[in-house]
């Protein structure tokens, strides 16, 4: 069985969360890449494989609790260990105007992107304490900060991680855990793909790095946080958004 | 092999990091040896590890000693 770490990351199929798992997969860390379903696994197992680096694909329905015990349990059974570093990257958007918001795309956007993180947290820590040691690095997004129409149930679901960040923080800090987010401005993954010239032109004047982040910018910040050059580091949520906002 | 009482009170001394023989059947986990609230967390987490044991929330807030524990154990391990 390897020494290396395990590192957990949800949403790892596509976007910044594959990117994620290949960087933290490139410093080390065993990657276990979650999806919603065995094909997108299956991908995940495949991309690993490919860009060689140790780790494989899960099935996992983040806003299910059982889900996220048989996931723990299939991660103790194929590597022995727990996870020691925690991606929560794993969101979905469901935008609408708040006139016009059902209660669902408000349920479902707080279940997938907040309660999971909850739950997720909750099950990972006690091997993390055991270990004396962990990271819990969760991915919010700059309009949990800035706001944006359309989306008050993604920009709260998102300030809340915020939120429960700082608390979780200053739980286990005594344990060698930290707990920080990474906010990405504007990426440019499927989500942003749909946006015109014209639009991505207004975009652009509002970031002074003039263009789109990369899926990598994220990663290579996740990773840094997930590194022993981070370990003083906690509570904090650090914006990479080319500087359409600075904190 | 060890009686419960021991194996209890060895996690205590392991974890809270005190001397043994403050370790006494009613001494508080927090009021007597100093644990904090994430302690406590950690002990029963232990205790459930040791005993091979998942122990419900409702019941772990009352598990403040380690008579409690002992007791706890007596009442819902099979083979302790």
């Amino acid at each position: 069985m390897s020494d290396a770490k395990l590192a957990l990351v949800t949403g790892a199929s596509r976007g910044i969360g594959k990117a994620i798992a290949a960087s933290l997969g490139k410093s080390g860390f065993i990657v276990a890449g979650t999806a919603t379903s065995d094909a997108g696994a299956q991908g995940i197992t495949e991309a690993f494989k490919e860009i060689g680096i140790e780790g494989q694909g899960f099935v996992v329905n983040v806003s299910s609790a059982e889900s996220i015990d048989e996931l723990l349990a299939a991660l103790k059974e194929t590597y022995g260990k727990t996870p020691e570093v925690l991606v929560n990257n794993a969101g979905i958007t469901r935008d609408n105007l708040l006139m016009r918001m059902k209660d669902d795309e408000w349920d479902s956007i707080l279940q997938t992107n907040l309660t999971s993180i909850f739950r997720l947290s909750k099950a990972c820590l006690r091997g993390m304490m055991k270990a004396k040691w962990g990271r819990i690095i969760n991915i919010g997004s700059v309009v949990g900060t800035t706001g944006n129409p359309g989306q008050t149930n993604y920009s709260a679901a998102k300030a809340a991680v915020i939120g429960f960040s700082k608390s979780l923080a200053k739980e286990v800090g005594t344990r060698g855990i930290t707990v920080n987010v990474v906010a990405p401005g504007f990426i440019a993954t499927d989500m942003t793909d749909a946006l015109d010239d014209t639009q991505k032109e207004a975009l652009f004047k509002e970031i002074p790095l003039a263009r789109l982040g990369s899926p990598e910018d994220i990663a290579e910040t996740v990773n840094f946080l997930a590194s022993q050059g981070a370990n003083y580091i906690t509570g904090e949520t650090i914006h990479v958004n080319g500087g359409m906002y600075m904190g | 092999m060890s009686t419960i009482e021991d194996r209890v009170k060895k996690i205590v001394v392991e974890q809270l990091g005190v001397s043994e023989d403050t370790v006494t059947l009613e001494a508080s986990f927090v009021d007597d040896l100093g644990a904090d609230s994430l302690d406590t967390v950690e002990l029963v987490m232990l205790l459930e590890e040791e005993f091979d044991t998942e122990i419900p929330d409702d019941e772990a807030e009352k598990i403040n000693t380690v008579q409690a524990a002992v007791d706890y154990i007596k009442a819902n391990v099979e083979g302790a």
